[in-house]
């Protein structure tokens, strides 16, 4: 009984602190300015990115060689992502509000997956540029 | 009887790799003077990870030693969690000058949680110090749990805004709820066959986060509460 109980409070504990946690992750990429270069390549002109781009982000992002350290961060956003699809499927249809705050959500996702985008390009640009002084 | 395959040495190497990474990223941003028990839990953590491996290879992973050195050195590393608790509530409540409180606090949950978990074992049928190792380290998480959950209730109601100290906390959160509810799962469900390879992963989320948050989150990087508790406002 005790192991039912703390199964169930450990589990809602667990989707608080999940959700919590990848809003700091959004929160902090939304003080980063994506860089020109990133929006070009990563095809993004307006200040905002729209939830559906996620996907295409994270293909663009797993052909860029990472700098390493963000793997795990951007899997936990692709979770956080996932169910919040699952979250619009189950309850979207009740309210409209829902929906939107949804979209929002899922447009926070995109513009971490940008922001992570453009570390990368701006991390590979460097080593380019290093590999280009030695050759000189 | 049950072998270790290759992707268990991989994971428990794995394992070693991101605890020493993460080691490095603190020392490299000289914060080890400020979270020092992080370091002390990584330390111990590398250690434990090195004797499970030695009695694996001496004694095998079915035997009674291991078992015992298993759950015994968990209840061990969940105590050195405990310590980097204690650090985070000292952080957030430096100003108010609490620590001697918290730490006082800690300790008596600590030693009232065995206690618990004792008078349970104590209280069933079979006596086996096995059941008490493991009810103690269910109890542990839990409680570890709470004292995370209560913490960052404190620092929404206190407008804490440092960024690192945040994601910290609710990284250990994230991972102190996993394994307090896996912990419960396998009281349940003892003989399913993927905990085998579900603790050595989820273990890898806490060195993997902090050596994200200790690389990409500068000391003075600050962040709006509110932010974290509805990111698109």
């Amino acid at each position: 009984m005790i192991a039912i109980l703390i199964f169930g409070v450990s589990g809602l504990t667990l989707l608080q602190f999940f959700v919590s946690y990848c809003h700091s992750l959004i929160a902090e990429s939304r003080g980063y300015k994506l860089s020109e270069q990133g929006r070009e390549i990563s095809g993004i002109t307006a200040n905002s990115v729209r939830g559906d781009e996620f996907r295409r982000l994270l293909q663009l992002i797993a052909i860029c060689p990472e700098p390493g350290g963000d793997h795990n961060q951007v899997r936990a956003v692709s979770i956080y992502f996932g169910l919040l699809g699952l979250f619009r499927i189950l309850f979207g249809w009740i309210q409209p509000a829902v929906v939107r705050w949804i979209e929002s959500e899922r447009g926070g996702c995109a513009y971490l997956a940008a922001v992570m985008l453009d570390r990368r390009i701006a991390y590979n640009r460097v080593l380019m540029a290093r590999q280009m002084s030695t050759q000189l | 009887m049950i072998a270790l395959g290759p992707v268990d040495y991989l994971l428990m190497l794995a394992d070693v790799l991101v605890e020493v990474c993460c080691l490095v990223f603190l020392l490299k941003r000289r914060a080890f003077s400020q979270y020092f028990t992080l370091m002390l839990y990584f330390c111990a953590s590398i250690a434990i990870e090195i004797g499970r491996f030695s009695i694996i290879k001496t004694a095998g992973f079915t035997s009674n030693a291991y078992l015992y050195f298993y759950f015994y050195s968990d209840a061990v590393l969940t105590i050195c969690l405990y310590f980097v608790l204690m650090t985070f509530y000292a952080h957030v409540f430096s100003e108010m000058g609490v620590s001697k409180f918290v730490r006082g606090g800690a300790m008596l949950l600590l030693a009232g949680t065995a206690g618990i978990s004792y008078h349970m074992v104590a209280a069933s049928t079979d006596r086996l110090v096995t059941h008490f190792v493991v009810e103690l380290g269910q109890n542990l998480y839990f409680v570890g749990v709470l004292l995370t959950y209560l913490l960052w209730g404190a620092m929404v109601k206190m407008r804490e805004n440092r960024t690192r100290l945040m994601q910290l906390v609710l990284s250990t959160g994230v991972i102190l709820s996993a394994f307090a509810g896996s912990y419960a799962l396998g009281n349940l469900y003892p003989s399913f066959a993927l905990w085998r390879y579900f603790f050595p992963l989820i273990n890898m989320w806490l060195p993997v986060s902090w050596a994200y948050t200790f690389w990409k989150v500068p000391e003075d990087a600050r962040m709006v509460t509110a932010r974290v508790l509805a990111p698109n406002r």
